[in-house]
């Protein structure tokens, strides 16, 4: 039961399977503009073999309540089938992928190649002066990544917001 | 599929898509549009034309055409049905599809749309119009494809009926409704998404009894999800009421809900409800809220409101819950199937209700009813506004014809709500989460369409009404008797009430300066005009409006300065009530952060 006088923020992975069709990304951001929620990542593909569902997944922040709010305005959506909090509902992986641009020279680049061995980035374009890495892991290892290119030659950063799923047996899909 | 105008089904191959629009609508038991034509949708109005089973009302602005249909809808409990063409057209309903989604209307509204092909080309009266009505609706769409195009609608009347209802926009292009294609009928199959839940959970309906049963000071707050869930869940809240003895108090929305007669009825309560209705709800220790949604004009101060009790919040809408107030038990469901488990736990629980606490909870809002909270003093010419609508509430109940009320916005709006007693629902239509101004005509309007022989005044303020005044004429066309039962005091009268409150009496820009005639104005509409001026005319004028079987407009010149008490200032608490100029009751009058709030 959320406590109204409780004003602790929290972050909420929110998975949301929707009907593929024209608009329902905009109903879903619409949603959150309108009511003043705070959208921190937002990521959405087809995930069915027909292409008929997608599922969007919103990385957010508020009050119990308020999360609670989010959860009943999305599922009253009338393309939502299924809306989960996975943050709430037990332990999940949380991913994402980022394109890193890193332009230099001499010492730098080895510095940089370096940095990304440890961090198990891949190099998966070169050219005399530049890199570009891919990278898959949590925001925060992304953010700690970037943030080592920064002085080194950070050109361009490319991320894609968290993909989310819950560990085990259990399906959103099902 | 009975009317023999419409294509038989054998031709389903070779129908038109507006043709295809019109066989839906009627599969889905349209009896009545309310629109108005333009280029985009001409191939409908050519299909409406060759056929008799559904009328079309012709109204003068799209925004009215929405609202009659807010008052066949409301006044009916079917779905209202709205046509209207691209650009222009779509967007003078926006007003209209707002006011029908905060006030939970079912509505399917038809949009004209440019050719496919010319989207997103700035084409003639194009507007974007999915985009601009997504969040002035429940839901909307945009049919691409013509085998899309039954289906859509069939869907369409089912997510505007369903769950917590609202309005629905279709959009259409042009070249959709004049292409050919096949007629599907409605799917017997559920909704892919959209299931609403309609039966409450037996564990929630068990704990609501157990906190009524044990209630020392409860209330029962009802509000328009009872009327919206039909007759029958006015007909159960009432036997719920009675059977378990509780005072009652109805939302704006909710008039009507539960029979303003009965002695267990406190009257509406929030900023201009009673006082014992305000006074029992700040003291409760369990409320009941059924169909209700916490909203800013009944709760007050939120962080005072009903400080000590413990809240059983039943909606069919889970986001209405513990949205702005928090609640101990939820209950998701239909208000109908919500009061019908209620009522069946109550008979078989055999816990005992504290019967001496609630015969001392009731002598206490027997005290506060001492207060008279609504008592006015009428003497001399000056007619009082309390006075016409009490007296137009008496003698329409005199005249024992079936009566409908709406309204615009505004003082007048809420001395209809305090004075004319309702006693069944679905005979009061007023803009209550937008507070449109100029909702009061057309809606009235749409309920004489519903209700040929039926009395359906409009109590209307002299500013609204002339926000859309041009519906004269549709009522004239289509010979639709409704009375415009003007309180004209001169003054937008709730700003000016708030200027006089809140910005020391600087009445900017709140006075009606340059009126119509309005004897003038009704009789150039083909309609009849009466003014009362004294208060020895008001009788007389109400009489002959209610006896003349044509549009009529009454022009009552009341107190330029009467203020509507008891009053909640902005940001105050339920126990911190105006009750007249002067008398503030237990409060603090009106603070700095009152003043930021609207």
């Amino acid at each position: 039961m959320p406590d109204a006088s409780d004003m602790t923020q929290r972050a909420a992975t929110i998975a949301v399977l929707v009907e593929n069709e024209a608009g329902v990304l905009a109903r879903v951001i619409g949603l959150f503009s309108g009511r003043g929620y705070n959208i921190d990542s937002l990521t959405v593909a087809p995930v069915d073999a027909e292409g008929r569902l997608s599922r969007i997944t919103v990385v957010t922040s508020g009050t119990e309540m308020v999360i609670e709010q989010i959860k009943a305005q999305l599922d009253r959506l009338v393309p939502v089938h299924k809306v989960a909090d996975l943050t709430l509902e037990g332990p999940h992986l949380n991913r994402e992928l980022a394109l890193i641009k890193v332009v230099g020279s001499g010492s730098a680049r080895q510095e940089a190649l370096r940095l990304a061995d440890a961090f198990r980035a891949r190099v998966v374009d070169a050219t005399t002066e530049s890199f570009v890495f891919e990278m898959t892991g949590s925001g925060e290892k992304l953010d700690a990544f970037i943030n080592l290119m920064r002085p080194i030659g950070l050109a361009e950063v490319s991320r894609t917001g968290a993909v989310a799923i819950a560990r085990g047996t259990s399906s959103l899909t099902t | 599929m009975s009317s023999a105008t419409l294509p038989a089904a054998s031709d389903t191959q070779s129908l038109t898509g507006a043709e295809i629009v019109l066989r839906a609508l009627k599969e889905q038991g349209v009896e009545v549009i309310f629109g108005y034509p333009g280029g985009a949708v001409l191939p409908i109005y050519d299909a409406i034309f060759n056929q008799n089973a559904i009328r079309h009302i012709l109204v003068r602005h799209e925004q009215a055409a929405v609202h009659a249909a807010e008052g066949y809808a409301r006044s009916t409990g079917k779905v209202g049905c709205v046509l209207v063409t691209s650009g222009p057209g779509a967007t003078n309903a926006v007003t209209g599809l707002v006011d029908a989604l905060l006030d939970s209307i079912p509505l399917v509204c038809l949009t004209g749309q440019v050719p496919t092909h010319l989207i997103g080309n700035d084409a003639f009266q194009e507007a974007d119009t999915t985009g601009i009505t997504r969040p002035a609706t429940k839901h909307n769409y945009l049919v691409k494809q013509i085998d899309k195009l039954a289906e859509t609608v069939h869907e369409a009347f089912y997510v505007a009926r369903s769950g917590r209802p609202g309005p629905v926009v279709i959009d259409l292009p042009k070249d959709i409704l004049i292409g050919k294609g096949a007629y599907k009928p409605a799917p017997e199959a559920e909704h892919r998404s959209y299931r609403p839940q309609v039966e409450p959970e037996a564990a929630q309906i068990a704990k609501a009894v157990a906190l009524l049963k044990s209630a020392k000071r409860p209330v029962v707050y009802a509000g328009g999800g009872v009327i919206n869930a039909g007759p029958e869940a006015s007909a159960l809240l009432t036997k719920f009421t009675r059977l378990a003895g509780l005072p009652i108090t109805n939302t704006l929305m909710g008039l009507g809900a539960y029979p303003a007669s009965d002695p267990q009825f406190l009257g509406m309560l929030g900023m201009h409800g009673t006082y014992e209705a305000n006074l029992a709800m700040h003291g409760c220790d369990v409320m009941f809220n059924i169909g209700a949604r916490f909203d800013d004009r009944v709760t007050g101060r939120l962080n005072a409101f009903a400080p000590n009790s413990l809240k059983i919040h039943a909606d069919i809408d889970p986001s209405s819950i513990n949205k702005n107030v928090k609640v101990e038990v939820p209950i998701v469901g239909d208000a109908a199937a919500v009061l019908r488990a209620l009522i069946a736990a109550w008979e078989a629980s055999p816990a005992e209700q504290d019967r001496a606490s609630l015969a001392e909870w009731w002598r206490q809002i027997d005290e506060w009813r001492g207060r008279k909270c609504l008592a006015y003093v009428q003497e001399g010419s000056i007619i009082k506004p309390q006075h016409a609508v009490k007296r137009l509430y008496e003698l329409t109940q005199e005249s024992g014809k079936e009566t409908f009320i709406s309204t615009e916005v505004g003082q007048h709006q809420m001395w209809a709500a305090q004075y004319f007693g309702f006693e069944k629902p679905n005979r009061w239509m007023t803009s209550g989460g937008l507070g449109t101004m100029g909702y009061g005509l057309p809606a009235a309007m749409g309920v004489q369409v519903a209700h040929p022989q039926a009395l359906c005044i409009d109590i209307a303020g002299e500013a609204s009404i002339l926000m859309n005044i041009q519906e004269m004429a549709t009522l004239a066309q289509y010979r639709l008797p409704v009375k415009v039962f003007i309180l004209n005091n001169r003054y937008m009268g709730m700003v000016r009430q708030w200027q006089e409150l809140l910005h020391g009496g600087r009445y900017s820009e709140s006075y009606s300066e340059a009126l119509p005639d309005f004897v003038k104005l009704a009789e150039s509409f083909h309609g009849v005009g009466m003014r009362a001026e004294k208060a020895d005319d008001l009788d007389r004028v109400i009489r002959e409006m209610i006896a003349i079987d044509r549009p009529v407009i009454v022009d009552v010149a009341v107190d330029e300065k009467e203020n509507v008490f008891p009053m909640i200032p902005s940001g105050a608490a339920h126990n911190e009530m105006l009750l007249a100029s002067n008398q503030i009751s237990g409060g603090r009058g009106v603070t700095d952060e009152g003043t930021a709030l609207v």
